[in-house]
């Protein structure tokens, strides 16, 4: 067991520090979910990718650095020690990027890559339909064959960041009517204006354009955009899912960043005789240096040859719920001014309360670990 | 970087785990809560054989240490086992003896730190300031104590005080005995041991949780009610799956405090590991329904010692201010 890092480890993180500290903006862009700040974050992402910082993990051709997954996470560690902005691109990076590693054609990677690392692209996830949430299999969007490609048909919903992206990706329904179950779905990108794509922003609970429905009437996709073979969208979709609950949606960065800012703020502003508070602050700290740890293991286990499946789930559940107990102790700690919509603390608050909700409901990841880690039998949910 | 344990550290922990599954360990544990160390001091002799005591004991004394990472290998597979015995107090006793010869005071490591190293005696301690009982005395061969810069080889201890896990025999060493050293050494000395103590119980409180659970889910999977196991029902996955997800979050902890072993570090393993184990026990305890709630099921056995040793050698509120007071 080691924990050290190398001294190409080292140069790197200190590579990173440097330029953050000379890049990240004196004052916070506005929230990346309004129009203003959609447009923001976007202009920051092509900063980063100028100098080869927003995808360090991408192979060089594609705009990153080729560093392995210890050097992201150092990365990511030194992203958000040094207060940099939220991601826009995240949806592209962490879900449909390792998708096309996997199961793209080079051609596919070529045309879609480089595009999402400067920014040019915002890639949005089109899974959930009115009534296909945790029931994902159930879903009724259909992709139907036509000349030269395919024709979409359904609605899909809370798709992220689909009120100000360009692009989005998702699974559609491609066989059998009869069959509503894993089989038949095809996983495909498309143009979020292209026509017969109606989009409508839905507020989120403080009422900003999070997330949205996209209403999808014979759209065009050309066969170029079907990702993998028509028919294995669900086992595609799976592996993203996997990413996105397991090691790369949310970096132990980004709570060791946020505990440490609570310390800081705990120490110099609270009450030392409460000790009631006190002790959710050690928790805090403590919870981001298990997830940190944790992460470090698996980080490990993957740089070793093992491919992480059931265990993205042990992940997910941990970290949306340490998410919210972070901010509830921070929220405390600012007294009355805990209640403004416009605190420090507030965005980051309605942003974790989404967290047990997304990537799969924290129940749905609790059957996962029960029937795949534990060998508990299937029941119905 | 690679944080996982090596093939042998994981070989070590399989070969533990084969030995004291085929020594029938529950059986021990009852005997020495009656009073019989018998059985209990056989499987220590194998322990020692395979070369538990001296992971915390220096090469200069006999030892092969210190490996902390081996050693909390060792203590989560004697918590999954429940082997009785002060495991904890020898560890911390071998520390604070190797840490006083480090500061000069060579004497009482030369004398008792051999023996310990090989298994051929065991010991029990009390730390100023982390509770007043000595573990297990009335079988301990040493019962060491430490008040204000004082170390202590006592000569007795008073009448058997119960613990509510029966086979955590508690007594208080009687004042006085010889003086094996004193100074600032000392302090010094049963700070860093006192961490040990933390250290070497949060992994025992991992190897009772993840014993807690193993043994819940097999029963949750051969209980049936309504014509089907209910280990089917949601409320029931959802519970155990809460309980896996606190002791993997507690064991990266551990590790991460076997490769500092730093006061804050150790704290947060210690925390994490006995809040996890104990939310393992009322899980487990609640899952076997009444069944659960009896003595002779040997699940008893680890129900009962979640709690003390969620509290042992720095209770959770110690914990969090230890976390907190690092720089």
């Amino acid at each position: 067991m080691d924990l050290r890092h190398t001294p190409e480890e080292d140069a790197f993180r200190a590579e990173a520090r440097a330029w953050l500290a000379a890049h990240v903006p004196a004052e916070p862009l506005p929230s990346l979910e309004t129009e203003e700040g959609f447009a923001a974050h976007r202009a920051w992402e092509a900063r980063l990718h100028a100098d080869r910082w927003s995808v360090v993990s991408w192979p060089r051709e594609y705009g990153g650095r080729g560093v392995d997954i210890f050097m992201w996470l150092l990365f990511e560690e030194e992203y958000f020690a040094a207060g940099a902005p939220g991601r826009v691109s995240q949806n592209g990076i962490s879900l449909l990027a390792p998708t096309l590693f996997d199961h793209a054609t080079e051609e596919q990677r070529a045309r879609v890559l480089p595009a999402m690392a400067s920014g040019e692209v915002i890639w949005a996830q089109a899974w959930s339909e009115p009534e296909s949430g945790s029931d994902l299999a159930s879903l009724t969007s259909r992709a139907v064959r036509t000349e030269g490609g395919w024709l979409l048909s359904g609605h899909k919903t809370w798709s992220s960041r689909a009120a100000f992206a360009d692009r989005a990706f998702g699974i559609f329904r491609t066989g059998p009517e009869a069959a509503k179950s894993h089989h038949g779905l095809t996983y495909l990108m498309f143009d979020l204006r292209a026509d017969g794509v109606t989009v409508r922003p839905i507020g989120r609970l403080d009422g900003k354009p999070a997330f949205a429905e996209v209403f999808l009437d014979d759209v065009f996709v050309p066969d170029e955009d079907v990702i993998g073979e028509p028919g294995q969208g669900w086992r595609i979709a799976m592996s993203t899912t996997g990413n996105e609950r397991g090691l790369t949606l949310r970096s132990p960065g980004r709570f060791t960043a946020a505990a440490d800012r609570l310390v800081q703020r705990w120490r110099t502003s609270a009450d030392p005789s409460d000790t009631a508070l006190r002790d959710r602050v050690a928790d805090a700290v403590v919870g981001a240096r298990a997830y940190q740890l944790f992460t470090y293991a698996n980080a490990s286990r993957c740089a070793a040859g093992t491919v992480l499946g059931a265990e993205s789930s042990l992940n997910k559940v941990f970290w949306s719920d340490y998410d919210i107990a972070l901010h509830e102790t921070a929220l405390d700690l600012l007294g009355a001014d805990g209640e403004l919509a416009g605190s420090e603390w507030a965005e980051g608050y309605v942003f974790a309360l989404a967290g047990p909700i997304y990537a799969g409901t924290n129940e749905i990841q609790r059957d996962i670990i029960a029937e795949r880690l534990l060998g508990l039998p299937k029941g119905r949910r | 970087m690679r944080f996982l344990l090596t093939d042998e550290q994981a070989a070590f922990g399989r070969s533990l785990d084969a030995m004291l599954t085929a020594a029938d360990t529950p059986s021990a544990v009852r005997a020495w809560a009656a009073g019989n160390a018998v059985p209990g001091n056989a499987l220590w002799a194998r322990l020692a054989e395979a070369g538990v005591f001296a992971l915390a004991v220096p090469e200069a004394y006999a030892g092969v240490g210190p490996l902390p990472v081996e050693l909390a290998v060792a203590c989560v597979e004697l918590g999954r086992h429940a082997v009785p015995g002060p495991v904890v107090e020898t560890v911390a006793a071998a520390v604070l003896l190797a840490r006083l010869a480090e500061h000069g005071e060579e004497g009482p490591a030369k004398r008792l730190l051999p023996a310990l190293a090989a298994g051929a005696a065991n010991a029990t301690l009390t730390l100023q300031g982390c509770g007043p009982y000595a573990l297990d005395a009335d079988s301990a061969t040493y019962l060491l104590t430490v008040r204000g810069d004082e170390l202590r080889l006592s000569r007795g201890y008073g009448a058997l005080q119960t613990s509510a896990d029966p086979a955590r025999r508690l007594y208080r060493p009687e004042p006085g005995g010889e003086v094996l050293a004193s100074g600032p050494a000392v302090t010094a000395a049963a700070a860093y041991a006192a961490d040990h103590a933390a250290f070497a119980t949060a992994a025992q409180a991992l190897g009772t949780g993840l014993a807690l659970l193993d043994r819940t889910v097999a029963y949750v999977k051969q209980r049936t009610q309504f014509g089907t196991a209910i280990g089917g029902f949601q409320a029931v996955k959802h519970r155990l799956a809460d309980t896996l997800i606190g002791l993997e979050f507690a064991r990266p902890l551990l590790f991460g405090a076997a490769l500092s072993m730093t006061s804050a570090d150790i704290a947060a393993a210690k925390l994490t590991a006995g809040e996890a184990a104990y939310a393992a026990a009322r899980t487990a305890l609640q899952l076997h329904g009444a069944v659960g709630y009896t003595q002779e099921l040997d699940l008893s056995l680890w129900l009962r010692k979640a709690r003390p040793l969620r509290d042992a050698w720095g209770t959770p509120s110690q914990c969090r201010a230890k976390v907190l007071a690092a720089p």
